[in-house]
């Protein structure tokens, strides 16, 4: 499996996703400026987590309006997947990828702890490594990562099967609606989501539920 | 020059968690009767162009591709 990571000033998970990438699809994956006007031919590209352009005025806002965005929403649009881990999940919304908006905790606090995260709908490219309703364990690490939808669109992603992860066993970290961790697009190929997976991919981290989902993914564009 | 102040509020039916926070905040100075509060954002813009229609169209813009998300913000222009 080929791979881009986009990288934007700020982002700061960038290498542990290069790292996951690399030790689960045995490649490392070629890294991508903001500034890039196109994007390799690759199966996946990624926007990983971190505070892009400081998480002014929006967090992601900035940097959903860079060039290799324009680039990135193309590739999309033609198929190729598309993962936004965190930050990566709000530039997603901010871009105009995937519906909804995220906003600051319920809580007001940032949280970095693990959580437990429901497979809502495993029978995704980015899914099809679990089991339909596997409780898997996941990092967070947020500020704003409460989900918001209106009521029409919430129906229709939640009618569609779009929601693929969900914070389980009451572990929402932010007030999210509907528990909502994850959610897909229409065409099934763009998954933005606020937990970690590419931080619980090896004994060293503790554990590996996060390892499916790069495996899936990899068994699909293998 | 023409100076505009660009208001930013979450829609009615948001949840505003710091405007929440600040209601709260309120009441512990001991404002009484405080119905709620909604938290925004301001924007001082100048703009260098002097055409006043021109003007209100580019601040519309900015605000629909970028000041606001349309997703959960409303905004107001005002031309000063």
């Amino acid at each position: 499996m080929k791979s881009a990571v986009i990288q934007l000033p700020g982002l700061n998970r960038d290498r542990d996703m290069i790292a996951a990438l690399t030790k689960i699809s045995g490649k490392a994956p070629v890294t991508v400026w903001q500034t890039e006007t196109e994007l390799p031919d690759v199966d996946l590209i990624v926007i990983p987590g971190g505070f892009s352009y400081g998480d002014y005025l929006r967090c992601g806002a900035i940097g959903a309006r860079m060039p290799v965005m324009k680039a990135v929403a193309e590739k999309a649009a033609k198929g190729v997947m598309v993962m936004g881990v965190c930050n990566g999940f709000q530039i997603l919304l901010e871009a105009g990828l995937l519906p909804g908006a995220l906003m600051r905790n319920a809580s007001l606090k940032f949280v970095c702890r693990e959580v437990k995260l429901e497979v809502a709908n495993a029978n995704t490219a980015f899914t099809r490594g679990y089991a339909p309703g596997e409780i898997i364990r996941c990092p967070v690490a947020h500020h704003d990562g409460n989900y918001f939808a209106d009521p029409g669109t919430l129906s229709r992603i939640e009618g569609e099967g779009q929601v693929v992860f969900r914070y389980a066993e009451g572990t929402n970290p932010n007030g999210s609606v509907n528990d909502i961790a994850g959610i897909i697009g229409e065409g099934g190929n763009v998954l933005g989501m606020m937990p970690h997976p590419e931080n619980l991919i090896e004994a060293a981290h503790g554990g590996s539920d996060g390892r499916a989902l790069f495996e899936g993914l990899l068994g699909k564009a293998a | 020059m023409i100076k505009a102040r660009i208001i930013v509020t979450l829609k009615n039916g948001v949840l505003d968690p710091q405007g929440k926070a600040i209601e709260g905040a309120l009441g512990g100075l001991g404002f009484s009767g405080v119905g709620s509060v909604r938290q925004g954002k301001v924007f001082d813009v100048e703009l260098q162009d002097s055409d006043r229609a021109k003007a209100e169209a580019a601040l519309k813009e900015m605000c629909e591709r970028l000041l606001a998300n349309t997703v959960i913000e409303d905004y107001s222009i005002a031309i000063t």
